[in-house]
């Protein structure tokens, strides 16, 4: 204690004539510090200026839209434009839909992701490699290249405009960057937990459940959101197999919505309130796994 | 075999050999040893498990796929749209199409879109990336926050809102080019020129796609230790020295992984593409590969050059991907 104590002192005086005798350098370094806050700042307004325009825009009445001079705050704020939208009676079935798509797509994935995961994370058996390797490529292969054969297939077997037809191809999509997700998870919970478990007597099973399964809630969670947002967002393939206008998804919905609305003069007050609508959730969600998917995504290249 | 060997054995990494004479214990996973044979757990658990995830990806993707190879050696014409069986016309399809300009001025549109786009968002990442390294702590988790928010957009309002912002009579970016002194720029249509509609989309792409490649950079920029870039200081390296021989190489795994990942997603662009076509563009002035095969397959119900030009897509995927793969292979082992 006493040996250091006194040190301080002696630091900071060196530390004092050191910015004494480089007073121009250190001003010009506060100039610089300055410069790239501000630079920082401007950063920061150019990326969220969007969404703070979809926002503002949602709940501003539509004669300050069609102003020549646009309006920046929410002076006049009001939720006109969110009831218009409401009261369509188309939203209330393309969210029906959504939901329903959404939600048998987050239970299949994470079933049938689950123990994938559980399958290549905690033995090795013979094809597991060309497993792996099959799974990391299929989830790069591009929607773009694939849906005119999901479209013919989905049409033989009549399951175009169906919910079915579309979760099964979101949960084929979605499947393989959650094994991955996954795997980590299951990795990551010590083999050893789990025979400490049954030397303490409980059997295989139920060492399983009481002990593993719980440390992999997390992991669940995050791919259970990331399933969710990707049916949540999707539109390509639902393009494809949802041609029929009384079976859209939220998306499509929105995009009909902009196109009926051009036909008479957009009322941009009312498509931005729709676009609100159908980003709000999407947002919340997001923010919960934004950090598991940055390090899914890269992770083979930090370690290597 | 589990991953469960070596119980408390601190030799985890080491060779099979001690681990193995625990009773509860065989093949070690972490040095990639042949499975032993074991009693108490078959060996067919880890293939049933994987039963519901390959019935899945079989009906979803691989199906598909191989419809689509199917489809790309048969002729799709009037007869089929009235019922007959699609004849088999070889590679017919493939030569049709790979022999007709039109295809080729979209792929070179397209390559050229990917890698302005695929640039454009890694160097602008990267600028973030630095700048959040260079700033105080209220200012960097401003931007970050700011970042997330952008990135979580889902794509279909941020292309809305973007056409919003474009709108030719009442968006902000004309308003503000009039108001900073471009009086022409009054009521200009973006989307109706080929040009400007790419710069719009290009605005777009690179918007949503900054946000991940900032953050990964800026995660792979913290983990580059103080001690190194002390050592480097007291050395005398000046920031730029800094930046360009201890930085940047440190991060370059990360930083050649994210600029594959754009280009293999920006070769994708078919979403944003479309959704600002409805605005009214030259269609065929503006279509990239996958707009392409869609007009192709649904409009024209050329179902055969679609699978075509399909096949051709997927196969440069996989090209482009291979090195991905490696490198998270690489974690796996």
């Amino acid at each position: 204690m006493s040996a250091i104590a006194p040190a301080r002192p002696s630091q900071g005086k060196a530390r004092d004539l050191a910015t004494r005798k480089h007073a121009p350098r250190a001003n010009r370094r506060r100039v610089r510090a300055v410069a790239l806050g501000a630079l920082g700042i401007l950063a920061a307004l150019i990326w969220v200026f969007p969404v703070y325009w979809m926002v503002l825009s949602a709940f501003t009445p539509a004669a300050y839209l069609r102003a020549t001079t646009p309006q920046f705050l929410p002076l006049h704020a009001t939720t006109t434009n969110f009831s218009r939208v409401l009261e369509g009676g188309d939203f209330a079935t393309a969210l029906k839909m959504s939901t329903a798509i959404t939600l048998l797509t987050v239970l299949a994935v994470l079933v049938f992701a689950f123990l994938g995961a559980l399958a290549i994370s905690r033995w090795k058996f013979r094809g597991r490699t060309s497993f792996v390797l099959a799974v990391l490529f299929i989830q790069m292969l591009p929607a773009e290249g694939l849906f005119i054969a999901q479209y013919k297939m989905l049409s033989s077997v009549h399951l175009l405009d169906s919910v079915i037809g579309v979760t099964v191809l979101y949960t084929a999509a979605v499947i393989p960057f959650t094994i991955w997700m996954l795997r980590g998870f299951v990795a990551g919970v010590p083999a050893e937990l789990e025979e400490a478990a049954m030397v303490d007597g409980l059997s295989r099973t139920q060492a399983f459940l009481r002990i593993t399964f719980p440390l992999l809630a997390p992991g669940l969670v995050a791919s259970g959101v990331y399933a969710f947002l990707q049916a949540w967002n999707e539109f390509t393939v639902a393009l494809v197999a949802l041609p029929s206008q009384s079976s859209q998804t939220l998306p499509l919905w929105l995009r009909n919505f902009l196109s009926a609305s051009a036909n008479r003069g957009v009322d941009w007050g009312q498509v931005m309130a729709a676009s609100t609508l159908i980003a709000i959730p999407v947002i919340i969600f997001f923010l919960f796994v934004q950090g598991r998917m940055t390090s899914g995504l890269v992770s083979g290249a930090v370690k290597g | 075999m589990s991953h469960d060997a070596a119980l408390g054995v601190p030799a985890h990494s080491g060779p099979a050999g001690p681990a193995a004479t625990g009773p509860a214990a065989t093949g070690t996973a972490p040095t990639g040893e042949p499975p032993a044979p074991r009693r108490r757990r078959p060996p067919s658990a880890p293939y049933l498990l994987l039963v519901p995830a390959v019935v899945a990806l079989l009906a979803g993707l691989a199906y598909p796929v191989g419809k689509q190879v199917v489809m790309s050696v048969q002729k799709y014409g009037l007869e089929q749209q009235f019922g007959q069986p699609p004849e088999f016309v070889g590679l017919d399809n493939f030569v049709r199409i790979f022999t007709d300009d039109a295809l080729w001025a979209v792929v070179a549109r397209s390559v050229v879109f990917c890698m302005v786009n695929a640039l454009l968002t890694v160097v602008v990442g990267l600028a973030l990336a630095l700048l959040m390294r260079a700033v105080t702590t209220p200012v960097r988790l401003t931007l970050q926050v700011c970042l997330l928010l952008a990135w979580a957009m889902p794509m279909v309002a941020g292309v809305t809102v973007f056409k919003w912002l474009f709108d030719y009579r009442t968006g902000v970016v004309n308003w503000l080019l009039v108001k900073v002194g471009f009086d022409g720029m009054a009521g200009y249509s973006w989307l109706s020129q080929p040009m400007t509609f790419f710069f719009v989309a290009t605005m777009i792409i690179v918007w949503m796609s900054v946000p991940f490649v900032a953050l990964s950079l800026y995660a792979g920029l913290t983990s580059v230790p103080e001690e190194v870039l002390e050592a480097a200081r007291i050395d005398g390296a000046s920031g730029r020295q800094q930046l360009w021989h201890i930085l940047l190489p440190m991060v370059r795994p990360v930083l050649s992984i994210v600029l594959l990942l754009q280009i293999i997603w920006d070769l994708r662009v078919f979403a944003q593409i479309r959704l600002l076509q409805d605005a009214g563009a030259p269609v065929s002035e503006t279509n990239l590969l996958g707009n392409f095969i869609y007009e192709l397959g649904m409009s024209r119900q050329d179902f055969g050059g679609a699978a075509a030009v399909s096949i051709f897509v997927l196969a440069l995927t996989v090209l482009l991907s291979w090195p991905y793969v490696r490198s998270l292979m690489k974690e796996d082992a």
